[in-house]
């Protein structure tokens, strides 16, 4: 599995790190990082599908402008995983398609 | 906290709202400054208070110059609040922003919008892909998390953020499968010739051009004059084909990094339904502002790349004028010499800007694409579905939202905008400028009703 993440992050000794589990599974990953830059390192493949056509998506930005690093956060929806750091213990589920952004108030929906 | 009147409320921390705080603090004005990320820097200083030695070394001497302005920030007594994403602002300076403790509101006098820029779209076949990401995205790994490309990778397209990425790979041990370089090589010396800023900022340029020759010389394989890009692969990136010296090639890579340029995040100056202009040279939309980044008869400035892409030594300096502007409208006076030297300043660091703008354009076909390229990525709508609206009488961005979807998803169109206005015009054979926006209203970022419900308590 770990060859084929995208990233990965070279050991530092002394480094802090944080156990999260996405989809299930266990990751050791370094304290303070972001939940986008943690999966794009130990995990591979998309983090979401696509609300129309349900395609793979996973994050392309980093910084909070495409949304697509959506993933559910501790039984939250639609977080923007590059602008959530990891937290021990955190549970992150993949988002698919469109029941990923009820609970959201977005200008874009009523900007006509 | 809500309803606490600073003299000067920052929106974003990067080299332009630092530099405007430390200024606004020396003339005696109260001043926050908000942040959605975790630590201030903005993009180009990101971490840059607690990035560890050998990061250091990988991201070079420029990032290193942003420890500086960093600790005059913290010494100079202006609040910052981090991890506050600003939802709405307005024209009398009310502020509402969400944070890990719901969402809040804070007033100021005065408004400085320093939001930066973002990396403009690359609508190519195959950009959705994962395995596909901004040459600035991998950056901020780069810079954030420390993560570097685990398998082949592939740099695509134009700028100077690529050749910078480059280099700082290769500092960092990392392996280049190729330099796809939509820049032709012969157009260093046409741009030369057009623009004689290039002769005022030869340092930089000098510079600039360094960074790519030591690319070059590590052997990694560059093909300059790329065009026709194209992601490889079904489920996630498998490499990028491309037309080098009028043959096709591929390159097979599971990570494309692909950047063409940068600019102004502008969501925000939108909102408020300011006069913005296409701005033919840079590609993208501007707000209109005075020389000091005022908005109209506004208590609000816009300052650095939110305001036009400028770089950072410009921003910081856009940042200050800004605040000597604000600071004189209120009658004060600024030390003499003072504005003289800034601007004076402003004039060097942006000399070299037309220059670049001519050599890194942006090729019309990733930037205008072929019928079956997704341009919306949230809504999923194609160049070709847009071209169709504008058949049945489709005018602007703005209507394409009563034909389909385009640009309603939670990116609010930042990742389509400037390619549909572009689709757009192109197909009514009108000037950008003609064609409008989408109408940005807020919240600017989709905020979950969680947040109020947390924020009434
Ligand atoms: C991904 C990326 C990487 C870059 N890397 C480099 C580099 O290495 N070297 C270089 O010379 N140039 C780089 N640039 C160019 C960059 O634009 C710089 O010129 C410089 O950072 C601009 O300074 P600024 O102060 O205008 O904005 P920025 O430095 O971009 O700062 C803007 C800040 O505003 C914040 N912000 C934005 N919207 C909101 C909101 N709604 N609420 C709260 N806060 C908000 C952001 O979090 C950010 O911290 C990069 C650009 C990008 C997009
Ligand atoms: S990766 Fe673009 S918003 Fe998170």
């Amino acid at each position: 599995m770990t060859t084929e993440t995208l990233f990965s992050i070279p050991k530092k000794a002394g480094q802090a790190m944080v156990r999260i589990e996405f989809e299930g599974e266990t990751l050791h990953v370094p304290d303070g990082i972001s939940v986008a830059a943690a999966l794009l390192s130990s995990s591979r493949g998309a983090l979401r599908t696509s609300i129309v056509k349900g395609t793979p998506r996973a994050p392309y930005c980093m910084m909070g402008v495409c949304f697509e690093c959506l993933v559910e956060i501790d039984g939250i929806p639609a977080r923007q995983g590059c602008m959530t750091l990891v937290r021990d213990g955190m549970i992150i589920r993949r988002q698919s398609g469109a029941p990923s952004l009820e609970g959201l108030a977005s200008g874009g929906k009523n900007g006509e | 906290m809500a309803n606490n009147v600073n003299d000067l409320v920052v929106i974003g921390s990067g080299p332009a709202g630092m530099a405007a705080a430390v200024e606004a603090r020396a003339l005696g004005m109260t001043v926050s400054v908000l942040d959605e990320q975790p630590a201030i820097g903005g993009q180009i200083y990101r971490r840059v208070e607690d990035a560890p030695e050998a990061l250091q070394m990988i991201l070079g001497k420029d990032y290193g110059a942003g420890r500086v302005l960093a600790e005059e920030f913290r010494q100079s007594g202006a609040a910052h609040i981090p991890g506050a994403t600003v939802w709405n602002l307005t024209e009398d300076g009310v502020i509402d922003y969400v944070d890990a403790g719901g969402t809040r509101t804070i007033s100021a006098t005065n408004v400085l919008i320093a939001t930066g820029a973002m990396e403009r779209p690359f609508p190519i076949p195959g950009w959705t892909l994962p395995g596909v990401m901004g040459a600035g995205a991998a950056q901020i790994m780069l810079k954030s998390a420390g993560a570097q490309p685990a398998g082949s990778v592939v740099l695509a397209g134009c700028g100077p953020l690529l050749y910078l990425l480059a280099w700082q790979y290769l500092r960092a041990g990392v392996k280049l499968a190729g330099l796809v370089d939509t820049t032709r090589f012969s157009t260093y010396v046409t741009a030369l010739g057009k623009v004689h800023g290039a002769v005022t900022g030869r340092k930089d340029l000098v510079k600039g051009l360094g960074l790519i020759s030591r690319v070059r010389l590590a052997r990694v394989p560059i093909y300059s004059g790329a065009s026709d890009l194209e992601i490889l692969g079904e489920d996630h990136a498998e490499g990028i084909r491309f037309r080098h010296k009028s043959k096709s090639r591929e390159i097979s890579a599971g990570l494309v990094l692909l950047h063409q340029g940068v600019v102004p995040n502008t969501q925000l100056s939108w909102s408020l339904r300011a006069e913005h202009r296409w701005d033919a040279a840079q590609l993208c939309w501007t707000p209109v502002t005075d020389d000091a980044g005022r908005l109209g008869e506004t208590q609000i400035h816009v300052a650095g790349d939110s305001r036009r892409i400028v770089g950072a030594l410009a921003s910081a300096i856009q940042g200050r004028l800004s605040v000597l502007a604000m600071h004189e409208r209120k009658g004060g006076t600024a030390q003499p010499g003072h504005k003289a030297e800034l601007q004076r300043q402003l004039a060097r660091y942006t000399a070299l800007r037309p220059f670049l703008d001519v050599l890194y354009r942006p090729l019309d076909e990733h930037r205008i694409p072929a019928d079956h390229v997704t341009v919306c990525r949230c809504e999923e709508v194609t160049a070709g579905e847009v071209r169709s609206y504008v058949d049945l009488g489709c005018l602007g961005p703005n209507q394409t939202k009563s034909f389909g979807r385009c640009g309603m998803g939670p990116c609010q169109g930042r990742l389509c905008g400037l390619t549909v206005t572009e689709i757009i015009a192109a197909a009514r054979k009108v000037a950008p400028g003609e064609v409008g926006y989408y109408r940005i209203r807020p919240p600017i970022k989709p905020i979950h009703l969680g947040s109020f419900a947390q924020s009434t308590s």
